[in-house]
């Protein structure tokens, strides 16, 4: 072979090889992205913005069946397992969360505070199966460490909370009694005819920007002081406040 | 060309001259016009002493770094192999030079140590420099020890060191105002013209508690109390950051926090501390160091095992027996 | 060139070459062992090592509450170096001197290889010599896919808010990104050019135990497929340093890390042992320590801080890997361990770790220097007294990375003061350098650009390095971009640039083929240039606030991250230059290479190219040190036999 065609073989052969070694590391293994939500599409501007989303157990599917997660609803009804929404800036959102997961003490009870939403409350209503047991009740503060008793549907601990920490968000999520015999065992979503607490809290959305967003509950299983798994991957128990100037 | 001919020493004397004039005028420069801006800023004793002994850093080892680098481009260009020039000269007077092997180790050895004679020096009397010095530090301002214990109070007006515990936890740094109940809070607000003295501490993995304008770093290791001093100059805004890998949201661990005058700071302390009194009861009581584990919010993965801890009960210094 | 005729020394004793003997010869072709079989070893027992795994832990409560084995994985990971190590046949002689089985001894072996062909860089075998280029291939591997995980963390950077990859698997990418590289550095000249070169600078036909030499590269392979295989695992988030009880809590990805470390440790071992005995005991006569060439004397220092400081790492390692399959407690502090136990055990290791790295870069410096300028190296002794006083020191520095830690307070003065007085030596090579540039004549080769460098980079790195040990100034300075920017002066400034003069010095004697000049500027100018430019401005960044390790940064910080990352891009456009040189010059377009292109009066130049299998063909007796340039009437470095003697100089030289 002369040597300009041994040149052109080597330089086709070097960026393949370039190519094929990107795509391995890049293309397999880390990726780039995550999923994510958009909820401006379908938005009025000055209109607030209405985020349902859920708190379960296990995922039940995945690559990680077992890790605790959120879902969220979709614009469109559906559920999905993504973590980042999409939001428009200086907008009042009304979050619901459906929370369907038992629960325990907070590594840092002061998580067990409302803080940085409207009236610094949430409201709940309990729900053993269909039937409401407890609530609408504005609820500023659970204790995680409370004893547990059938009686109260908020003693049962904090399932889960959801937080922003720069933007100074924090609400405790009650955890439904771990004794039941009717909790939620099926991959999420959920349905509302198992134990479920449904809490509801506004906040306003700051400028345009990436909040991250997380829970303070140890509820990684498995792992040491219950922040792997789950707590530490995206898509499961943290994900980003997307705003964006609509 | 013939070298041969030229004064030996004429090529050592250019290139002096040069480093003289270039690092005077650039040392100079420096001090005056860029060494007053360099961070971490004056809004407390330890960042306004951090941009100084940065400084005098600087101007020392800028003719260090000018001294080698004239050296290598004069030696780049005169010495480089070219038509006409002459031959180096090999054999014992190339191989060492007793002055210039003396010269070097004696003014390299006497400026590190130097350094380090003034580094130990601003330690001491800076109160350890902002840097965390462990549970037990060996240079704190006076009334640091008084400020820890249970029955130490802060006003506007008595002039005594405050103690904020800083709380590090994945992934929020929280924070502890003991001479005010021990309510907890998301913002770190300090009064200035105080001494502070920082207690870090975490609640699960190694974090670093870094205030950049307070010119405070400090880790939070878990059990440990780990105190930094310094003491507020001006008002203002600090960052606060980790700078210590601590998982997923390491890179969104931070925070603002406010310097305010002492009377607003008081204000704040004192109002917080009544609206968080419910709060402030459900936490565990005050203490250097937490154990959530012994609470069980310990996700579990040593199940089955007789909790260790150091402490009988959550949060309390108490020794177990 | 003077010629003197010798006694005939070809009796005394190993003075004659080894003969390849033939019967049991092993062999060869695709049913005998190299490099297919030890791949299918692994798959083998990387499955089997994992079904153990599931069987003795697949019911542990933490096992079904994660959906994660960490059993499994170190069991599997384990027993595929194991099936590597097998498969490539490197465990056929320990295993036949155990079962009292007589085998090749290493001459044998090395005869055997050399009549193999190419087909020996695929085994396992012990001529230092191939093992050299085997390691010159491994370490670029684990360069060129450290090198693109680092472009991945700089487009990460690129814009504050819009994240390409999101935050745990940036914290992959960039805990994959500073492993990988560490582990390719430890090895980078020690594996390449010190198994390499050292026999022949010391004028032995092998190194003191070419088994374990073998062994090392092909445990360094087994390395570099443990670390890698933490990316389907799903990666480690606790960055190269590994920091407790993150690791105890981190994913399946943290065994790859912390096995790793301790598979490539004991790849780190047995080259630095071998390479230390080698030194010791198997140099030729009149080879006396002041005649030691002066990359040799790094190479000894090297090999002494990877004997001694190694183990602490394996041991810190080991009980990482106890504290997450046998949940034992090493690490955690609430169940009765210390977070501050990894930071020590690391950080003893670590601190040594880098001078690992440093000194083999100043020993190529050292040597190269007096080939370009054609002036002995300048204060021999103190250069080599420094190497030596910096590893002795090195061992005595490591708290500087833990100042803000909460450690005694009382112990920040005394290791500010140790890691200052560190410094001292570590300047010495300035002086080296200085010393011999003065008043020379120089040739300004590729590899001596890449000294050039060595030196602005070094420096650079190097007086950083007083204001981080500085501890009123590590306040504001530890764990953000400006140590970041340090240790990527020193190592990445400092080493790899002495790699390269090492690689485009020594590759037309390994070859026979010389590498292209004019690539070889374009390569280092591009490299240098777009080096300064990546990594300068960091040392702003860091001091205007941004921690290390973090995806999101403050807005004001944006134009300075953007303008590294362009930079880092260019850089690693250079890296792929290099590439394009190595495959132009050994493949596509081949000069052949004079036997000493250079005109160096070191003894590995005094050889034919290609170098016999058995080095030389008599035990050379050695004159004196290889530095004499432009000395008239200078004896010859060594008496290489009967016919000639050669590396005598002359003042035209």
């Amino acid at each position: 072979m002369s040597v300009r065609a041994r040149a052109a073989v080597g330089v086709v052969g070097l960026f393949a090889a370039a190519g094929l070694a990107i795509w391995i590391l890049f293309g397999l293994f880390l990726t780039t992205g995550y999923p994510s939500v958009d909820f401006t599409k379908s938005h009025t501007a000055g209109q607030p913005v209405d985020l349902t989303v859920q708190t379960v157990g296990a995922i039940g599917y995945g690559p990680h069946p077992t890790w605790v997660s959120y879902v969220v609803k979709q614009p469109n009804g559906t559920w999905i397992q993504a973590s980042t929404w999409t939001l428009p800036a200086h907008t009042l959102v009304h979050m619901t969360i459906y929370q369907y997961d038992s629960g325990g003490p907070l590594r840092n009870q002061f998580w067990g505070s409302v803080q940085g939403v409207t009236n610094n409350a949430a409201t709940v209503t309990s729900f053993a199966g269909s039937h409401q047991i407890g609530g609408p009740t504005s609820v500023s503060l659970i204790d995680s460490n409370a004893t547990q008793s059938d009686s109260e549907p908020l003693s049962n601990g904090v399932g889960h909370t959801f937080a922003v920490p720069t933007l100074g968000i924090a609400v405790p999520l009650p955890a439904v009694n771990g004794n039941s015999s009717n909790q939620c065992s099926t991959s999420a979503p959920c349905p509302t005819t198992v134990d479920h607490n449904v809490v509801k809290f506004s906040f306003e959305t700051p400028g345009p920007g990436n909040y991250p967003w997380q829970c303070f509950v140890p509820c990684g299983l498995g792992y040491l002081f219950g922040n792997g798994g789950g707590m530490g991957t995206i898509n499961y128990m943290g994900g980003f406040l997307n705003v964006v100037n609509q | 060309m013939a070298e041969s001919s030229e004064n030996p020493v004429h090529h050592l004397r250019r290139m002096f001259v040069l480093w003289l004039v270039l690092s005077l005028v650039v040392d100079v420069l420096f001090w005056f016009l860029v060494g007053p801006h360099v961070p971490p800023g004056h809004m407390t004793e330890t960042a306004k002493d951090n941009q100084q002994v940065f400084n005098v850093l600087f101007v020392i080892a800028l003719p260090v770094l000018l001294g080698v680098w004239i050296y290598l481009g004069y030696s780049a260009i005169v010495w480089r192999d070219r038509e006409g020039a002459p031959e180096p000269v090999g054999g014992e007077v190339a191989r060492t030079n007793s002055h210039a092997q003396v010269l070097w180790i004696t003014i390299t050895s006497f400026i590190v140590i130097c350094l380090a004679a003034y580094g130990t020096i601003d330690l001491i009397s800076h109160n350890g420099a902002g840097g965390g010095q462990g549970p037990n530090p060996a240079w704190a301002p006076a009334g640091a020890a008084a400020a820890t214990q249970p029955n130490a109070v802060w006003t506007a007006t008595n002039n005594s060191v405050l103690p904020v515990q800083v709380i590090a936890q994945q992934w929020k740094f929280t924070y502890r105002y003991p001479t005010f109940g021990g309510f907890e809070s998301q913002h770190l607000i300090l009064p200035n013209n105080t001494e502070i003295a920082f207690h870090v501490t975490s609640l699960d993995v190694i974090h670093s508690f870094w205030g950049y304008q307070l010119g405070v770093k400090a880790d939070a290791n878990p059990q440990i109390d780990n105190v930094a001093f310094t003491k507020t100059i001006q008002t203002g805004t600090t960052w606060i950051r980790c700078s210590e890998l601590c998982g997923i949201w390491h890179g969104s661990m931070w925070n603002t926090g406010t310097v305010e005058s002492k009377q607003q700071f008081e204000q704040w302390a004192t109002t917080t501390e009544t609206a968080q009194a419910a709060a402030t009861k459900l936490l565990p009581p005050f203490a250097w160091t937490y154990v959530p584990d012994a609470n069980g919010a310990d996700g579990g993965y040593y199940p089955g095992v007789d909790q260790y801890s150091p402490t009988e009960v959550y949060g309390s210094t108490k020794a177990a027996s | 060139m003077t010629t003197t005729a010798l006694p005939d020394t070809s009796g005394q004793g190993s003075g004659a070459a080894p003969v390849a003997k033939s019967p049991r010869q092993r062999r060869s072709g695709l049913f005998s062992q190299h490099l297919g079989t030890a791949i299918i070893g692994a798959v083998i027992g990387y499955f089997v090592g994992h079904w153990l795994g599931n069987v003795i832990a697949g019911g542990y409560t933490y096992v079904q509450n994660s959906g994660e084995n960490a059993v499994a994985n170190t069991l599997g990971l384990a027993f595929m170096v194991f099936g590597w190590l097998a498969g490539v046949g490197a465990l056929n002689y320990p295993f036949a001197k155990i079962i009292g089985k007589s085998s090749r001894n290493a001459e044998e072996m090395e005869a055997w290889s050399a009549s193999l062909g190419w087909q020996r860089y695929f085994r396992y075998t012990a001529d230092h010599k191939v093992v050299g280029m085997q390691y010159v291939v491994g370490v670029l591997l684990f360069m060129f896919t450290g090198g693109l995980l680092a472009m991945a963390i700089r487009a990460e950077l690129l814009n504050p808010n819009y994240h390409l990859f999101g935050p745990g698997r940036y914290i992959e990418i960039v805990s994959e990104h500073g492993t990988v590289m560490m582990m390719m550095a430890t090895s980078i000249i020690v594996g390449p050019l010190g198994n390499w070169l050292v026999p022949l600078m010391i004028g032995s036909r092998r190194t003191a135990y070419p088994h374990v030499e073998a062994f090392s590269f092909w445990v360094f392979t087994a390395g570099y497929m443990v670390i890698f295989s933490a990316l389907p695992y799903g990666g480690f988030p606790t960055g190269w340093t590994g920091y407790a009880p993150l690791q105890t809590q981190a994913g399946a990805g943290m065994i790859s890390y912390l096995l790793g470390f301790a598979v490539i440790g004991i790849g780190m071992m047995a080259a630095g042992f071998n390479l230390l005995v080698t030194i010791i005991s198997y140099r030729a006569p009149g080879m006396t320590w002041s005649r030691l060439p002066i990359f040799v004397w790094a190479i000894l220092a090297t090999c002494a801080l990877l004997t001694l400081a190694t183990p602490t790492l394996f041991a810190a390692g080991l009980f990482g890997i106890l504290d997450r399959t046998a949940q034992t407690a090493f690490y955690v502090a609430e169940h009765g361990g210390s977070s501050y136990l990894w930071q020590n055990l690391f950080w003893f290791f670590g601190h040594p770790e880098v001078y690992i790295m440093a000194l083999p870069g100043f020993g190529i410096v050292g040597e190269l220097l007096p080939v370009f300028t054609r002036k002995p190296l300048f204060a021999y002794k103190v250069a080599a007294a420094g190497m030596m006083g910096v590893a002795l020191l090195s061992f005595f520095v490591w708290q500087h990375h833990l100042f803000q830690s909460g450690i005694n307070p009382d112990m920040r003065p005394l290791f500010m003061l140790t890691t200052e007085l560190i410094s001292i030596p570590t300047g010495f090579i300035f002086l080296v350098g200085m010393g011999t540039l003065y008043k020379a004549k120089i040739r300004f080769e590729v590899p001596m650009l890449f000294c050039m460098a060595v030196f602005f980079n070094f420096l650079i790195g190097g007086v950083t390095g007083v204001f981080l040990s500085d501890v009123p100034v590590n306040v504001t300075v530890h764990g953000g971009f400006f140590v970041l920017s340090h240790f990527h002066y020193t190592i990445m400034g400092g080493l790899l640039f002495a790699f390269m003069a090492g690689l485009y010095y020594w590759l037309p004697k390994m070859t026979g083929r010389m590498m292209n000049k004019k690539i070889g500027i374009w390569h280092f100018w591009t490299m240098f240039i777009f080096f300064n430019l990546t990594f300068f401005p960091m040392f702003l960044i860091g001091l205007l606030g941004q921690p290390r390790r973090v995806f999101q940064y403050a807005q004001n910080l944006q134009t300075l991250n953007e303008f590294s990352s362009m930079a880092a891009f260019c850089l690693g456009l250079s890296f792929l230059l290099f590439a394009w040189n190595l495959l132009y010059s050994m493949f596509i377009k081949v000069e052949v290479a004079p036997a000493n292109p250079w005109n160096s009066l070191g003894l590995e130049w005094q050889t034919p190219t290609p170098v016999p299998y058995y080095n030389f063909e008599r035990i050379p007796v050695i004159l004196t040190d290889p530095y004499h340039y432009s000395e008239d009437g200078a004896p010859a470095v060594a008496d290489l036999g009967v016919r000639v003697s050669a590396g005598a100089s002359t003042a035209a030289t």
